[in-house]
């Protein structure tokens, strides 16, 4: 059983996950980010250790391609409190969610499952072909 | 006629209103595609300057603060100018102007902006050493250079620019000043008896003596004055006098050419600003219209843009204008607008009257009570805008009128009064900014501050008297637009940095969890995180390390975060002081870790380019050789730049590299709404700067002076004078108020400067807190100052020792040892550089 899981939202019906382990929970700061290098691929893992809630993207911002948005600050946006992350660089911020940047620009990241097994972090990778 | 095909417009006089002529000219020709030769002729030796704000020039601005063009700016715009070289002659016929220095000009129109002088009366001994006139930058000059020398001065005229020209004494030293009236009250043209005795009672307690009904008869002494004589046989002992006993229109060249002039002065003009020679027109204070010459600058101006009009698309008059004022004398407000004087049976009079408090206020409303027909106001102009506004749009008064001077708060009664006024209500008259333009720069351009406002309008760039008016319609229009205005955080927190810095003082909270928990909703952002952040960090003073996670990325690894996602390292230089050991270390370890070196303008080194896995190997090397933090990540002390002082510079009065080594030493770690800033030089030469930073400090004979709340970056503004000559312990004390009375107020990401500039009251209102400890809050703050730099560390310290840390400075968390590997650098002259984006 999982123990803490991230919201199962980034999967779409019937994709297929491989289930990566990328780290342990004590290596992701509570309410903050850490990178994990996972299959040649940087990815962000973010606990929200307030909502019990655990998310991942793409490391890279799609600002100006930079490797940052492990270092950025998470937090929530509108009534709905949506889960976002803002890119240290310029602010630009992204719905963990969906992936989509919250400041009216058309970017996007990818977002990952997450899920916890026995301290355990592991990150629902897509099948290379897919991506 | 002209050689050019262009007109030739030649302009007497480059005051206030000629300047501002040209600028008319030249922007209503460009709007019409025509084209003008303009040339200027300027008797005083400089460009025209901002003569309303002359008095500025004894608290430290300068002649180029004062200027009303940028350097260059008559170059750019293809506009001949003659300084110190006035005009002599007109020849009407000829068509011709000549110049003292021999010119001679040949103009289509001439515009005639002489303004005035002083009204110097004739009595015995006025040549006399010691006498002086208040008018000119040279004035100004020769009273300064001869204020040391008195010990009492005399202001003879007790009109606006005589209790002007006195508060000038006072700065200058000179603490035994009279004001001489001849009238039986104190500014006769503004305000009432009643009015008059408010404002002496005030005066008299800020230290000057002021006599009524006094006629002088004569300037008494040998070849320098020694006193005066006054008609009821009473003498005055006097080193100095400055003589403000009104204006004289400079009308002498039109005289001179045979134009038509008043018979109490000044050149004669239609409402067109024609005089009896349709070529030649004359504007400003040398003007006489509507049998009145306008001794204010707001109406020249607008008599400059009807000749510019005129000469272009031809449509304008001017109609009269309102003489309404408002100002601050020597901290005292004093406004009188519309007909302050008018009485009963033309009208109902409303006064209050609190001699408590010093407030003074009169409205005078129609018979019918419907409208509002003028008033005064002493003590508390608050409500001036709005009344003015009142009066000049005929706006119907609401059925009690009195709350319009007492009971309701201004605020809220000026909220919406003010955003009912009509879409042509003036609001800036110097400018001719209607409201209608401003609220559509707010709604359609999302201006929201008054810089941006002047920027974008220009509306409270002249005499600056409606800029309360101006930030009250961007904070309507802005919640009429459903818009915050409240400078509440952000949407987890409904509280602005003030107010939660004290809850969370008060109530003891350590952590944002705990914060939000109590004050907030959602889960914070990256607005709120870092500003609950520094606002934890300036009250508890614990290691930023504890909660990591809530600070802005430089602040959770220590380092700036560049391009390319490399950090720079910048150790502390105290005073930019360093030994050539320390020099030899800084290179080696950047040489070791292939970092790009560069000197900054903060008097240190940064050191560029390290990896994230690097920064804990670096600075253990650089903390070994004892270095410590610069904090250059954070919103905190940066630098305190110095000059070499008076250990080796030939001028230098005292050791400022010691002083400045002190104060960093002081404040350094503490964490602020944004950077600080300092400098300290060794004197008036000021190589360090110090007038650009947030505080300067810079040596005089006697001591120290303090300056605060300039500021570099996009929007340099020079530091202001705090107080003068005080020794180190004083200014350390100063200085420990000035920064926790920020610390406490300022709104996130606020520098001092902008802080300063959004105070109520301004300068006076920060010197009155910090030196007269007028909030009580002075023994506080010096404790809490003391507490913060007692609990000092050096933060990189405790992460190079500290293993948990250490381990955070990883790029991969599952590959701990591998860097990023898409992390390259370029070349250039034999360093590198971050990769381009
Ligand atoms: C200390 C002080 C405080 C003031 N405060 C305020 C205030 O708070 N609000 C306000 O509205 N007004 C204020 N005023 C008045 C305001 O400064 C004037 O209304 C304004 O400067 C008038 O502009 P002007 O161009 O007509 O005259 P000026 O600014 O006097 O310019 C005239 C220029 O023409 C030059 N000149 C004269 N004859 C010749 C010639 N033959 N050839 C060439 N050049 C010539 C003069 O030397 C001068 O430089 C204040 C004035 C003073 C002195
Ligand atoms: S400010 Fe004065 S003391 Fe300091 S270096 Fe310059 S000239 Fe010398
Ligand atoms: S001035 Fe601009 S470009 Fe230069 S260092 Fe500062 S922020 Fe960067
Ligand atoms: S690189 Fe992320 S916002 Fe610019």
């Amino acid at each position: 059983m999982d123990n803490q899981t991230g919201r199962p939202t980034a999967a779409r019906a019937g994709e297929k996950w491989k289930w990566r382990m990328a780290c342990r929970v004590d290596d992701v700061p509570k309410d903050g980010g850490a990178c994990v290098s996972l299959d040649d691929e940087q990815i962000a893992i973010f606990h929200f250790s307030r909502r019990g809630e655990w998310f991942a993207t793409q490391n890279e911002c799609p600002h100006k391609q930079q490797m940052a948005l492990s270092r950025g600050l998470i937090g929530s946006a509108g009534p709905d409190n949506e889960p976002k992350l803002a890119c240290p660089f310029h602010k630009r911020t992204f719905s963990l969610l969906s992936g989509e940047c919250l400041n009216d620009e058309p970017l996007r990241i990818a977002v990952y499952p997450v899920r916890i097994r026995d301290g355990k972090v592991f990150v629902g990778m897509r099948a290379r072909a897919e991506k | 006629m002209s050689s050019t095909s262009k007109p030739i417009v030649v302009v007497a006089g480059n005051g206030m209103v000629g300047h501002k002529f040209c600028e008319k000219l030249i922007a209503r020709s460009e709007r019409e595609s025509m084209e003008f030769q303009i040339v200027i002729f300027g008797e005083e030796p400089r460009p025209a300057y901002d003569r309303v704000h002359l008095s500025e020039y004894f608290n430290g601005k300068s002649v180029g603060d004062l200027s009303l063009s940028m350097a260059g700016w008559f170059g750019d715009q293809d506009v001949i100018l003659h300084l110190g070289d006035p005009i002599r002659e007109i020849n009407r016929t000829a068509k011709t102007v000549h110049s003292s220095k021999g010119l001679v000009q040949p103009y289509d129109y001439l515009v005639l902006a002489t303004g005035s002088s002083a009204f110097v009366p004739d009595m015995a001994g006025i040549e006399k050493k010691g006498v002086f006139v208040y008018r000119t930058i040279d004035d100004l000059d020769l009273i300064k250079a001869y204020a040391p020398q008195a010990s009492n001065a005399a202001v003879m005229g007790g009109g606006l620019l005589g209790l002007e020209a006195a508060k000038a004494l006072l700065d200058l030293g000179i603490a035994d000043t009279h004001i001489i009236e001849f009238a039986s009250r104190l500014m006769p043209r503004q305000i009432d008896q009643a009015g008059s005795q408010l404002l002496e009672a005030r005066l008299t307690q800020l230290g000057l003596q002021i006599h009524l009904n006094k006629s002088t008869l004569a300037i008494e002494g040998g070849s320098r004055i020694e006193s005066l004589q006054f008609a009821d046989d009473t003498r005055l002992p006097v080193d100095m006098l400055v003589i403000s006993a009104g204006i004289r229109p400079r009308d002498e060249l039109a005289r001179l050419a045979g134009l038509q002039v008043g018979a109490r002065g000044g050149i004669l003009v239609n409402e067109r600003m024609e005089t009896s020679d349709k070529h030649i027109f004359a504007i400003g204070e040398c003007a006489l219209v509507n049998g009145m010459v306008y001794g204010l600058v707001a109406p020249g101006y607008e008599m400059a843009d009807t000749v510019a009009a005129n000469l272009t698309d031809g449509r304008k008059t001017f109609t009269g204008f309102d003489m309404s004022t408002k100002l601050k004398l020597i901290g005292v407000d004093v406004a009188s607008f519309g007909d302050p004087f008018i009485a009963e049976p033309h009208c109902r009079t409303i006064a209050f009257e609190d001699r408590n408090k010093g407030i003074y206020k009169r409205i005078n409303i129609t018979p019918d009570g419907k409208y509002l027909l003028g008033g005064i106001l002493i003590g508390d102009a608050s409500t001036y805008n709005l009344l003015l506004q009142n009066v000049t749009n005929k706006m119907l008064l609401p059925p009690d009128p009195e709350e319009l001077i007492m009971g309701v708060r201004s605020g809220e009664a000026g909220g919406d009064g003010i955003m009912s006024l009509p879409d042509e209500a003036l609001v800036c008259s110097c400018e001719s900014v209607p409201k209608e333009v401003i609220c559509k720069a707010v709604t359609d351009k999302f201006i929201h501050t008054v810089d941006d406002m002047k920027k974008c309008t220009r509306a409270g760039t002249g005499c600056g008297g409606c800029i309360p008016l101006v930030k009250d319609l961007i904070a309507g229009t802005l919640k009429a637009n459903g818009q915050y205005l409240r400078n509440v955080i952000c949407e987890h927190f409904d509280h602005s940095r003030q107010e939660l810095l004290d809850l969370i003082k008060i109530n003891g909270i350590r952590s944002f969890d705990e914060a939000l928990d109590h004050y907030g909703k959602g889960d914070g952002c990256e607005v709120c995180k870092p500003a609950l952040a520094s606002i934890l960090a300036s009250l508890w003073n614990e290691p930023i390390q504890k909660q990591v996670t809530i600070q802005d990325s430089n602040d959770r690894f220590l380092a700036n975060i560049q391009k390319g996602g490399s950090y720079s390292v910048v150790p502390r230089i105290p005073g930019g002081e360093i030994t050539p050991d320390k020099l030899i270390v800084l290179g080696k370890v950047a040489k070791k870790y292939n970092l790009y070196t560069k000197i900054t303008g903060g008097q240190r080194i940064d050191l560029f380019g390290a990896h994230v896995g690097d920064l804990p190997d670096i600075w253990e090397e650089l903390i070994a050789a004892g270095f410590e933090s610069g904090h250059a990540y954070g919103k905190a002390l940066r630098t305190v730049k110095s000059c070499v002082g008076s250990t080796w510079c030939r001028f230098g009065l005292h050791d400022s590299v010691s002083f400045a080594i002190r104060v960093e030493q002081r404040y350094k770690g503490i964490r602020a709404p944004h950077k600080i800033k300092g400098g300290v030089s060794g004197c008036v030469r000021e190589c360090a700067e110090a007038q650009a930073k947030d505080f300067g400090i810079i040596a005089t004979e006697k001591g120290w002076n303090l300056y605060v709340c300039g500021n570099g970056g996009s929007k340099p503004q020079h530091a202001q004078l705090l107080i003068t000559d005080i020794d180190e312990a004083t200014c350390i004390r100063y200085l420990d108020r000035f920064l926790m009375f920020y610390i406490k107020t300022a709104d996130p990401l606020t520098r001092t400067a902008v802080w300063l500039n959004k105070m109520e009251g301004g300068l006076s209102y920060l010197k009155n807190v910090v030196v007269n400890d007028s909030l009580g809050m002075a023994a506080q703050w010096e404790e809490e100052m003391q507490g913060l730099v007692d609990s000092y560390a050096c933060e990189w310290k405790e992460v190079v020792e500290t293993p948990e840390l250490r381990k955070r400075f990883t790029h991969f968390v599952n590959a701990p040892r591998r860097k990023d590997p898409t992390l390259v650098f370029d070349k250039m002259r034999d360093q590198i550089k971050a990769k381009e984006w």
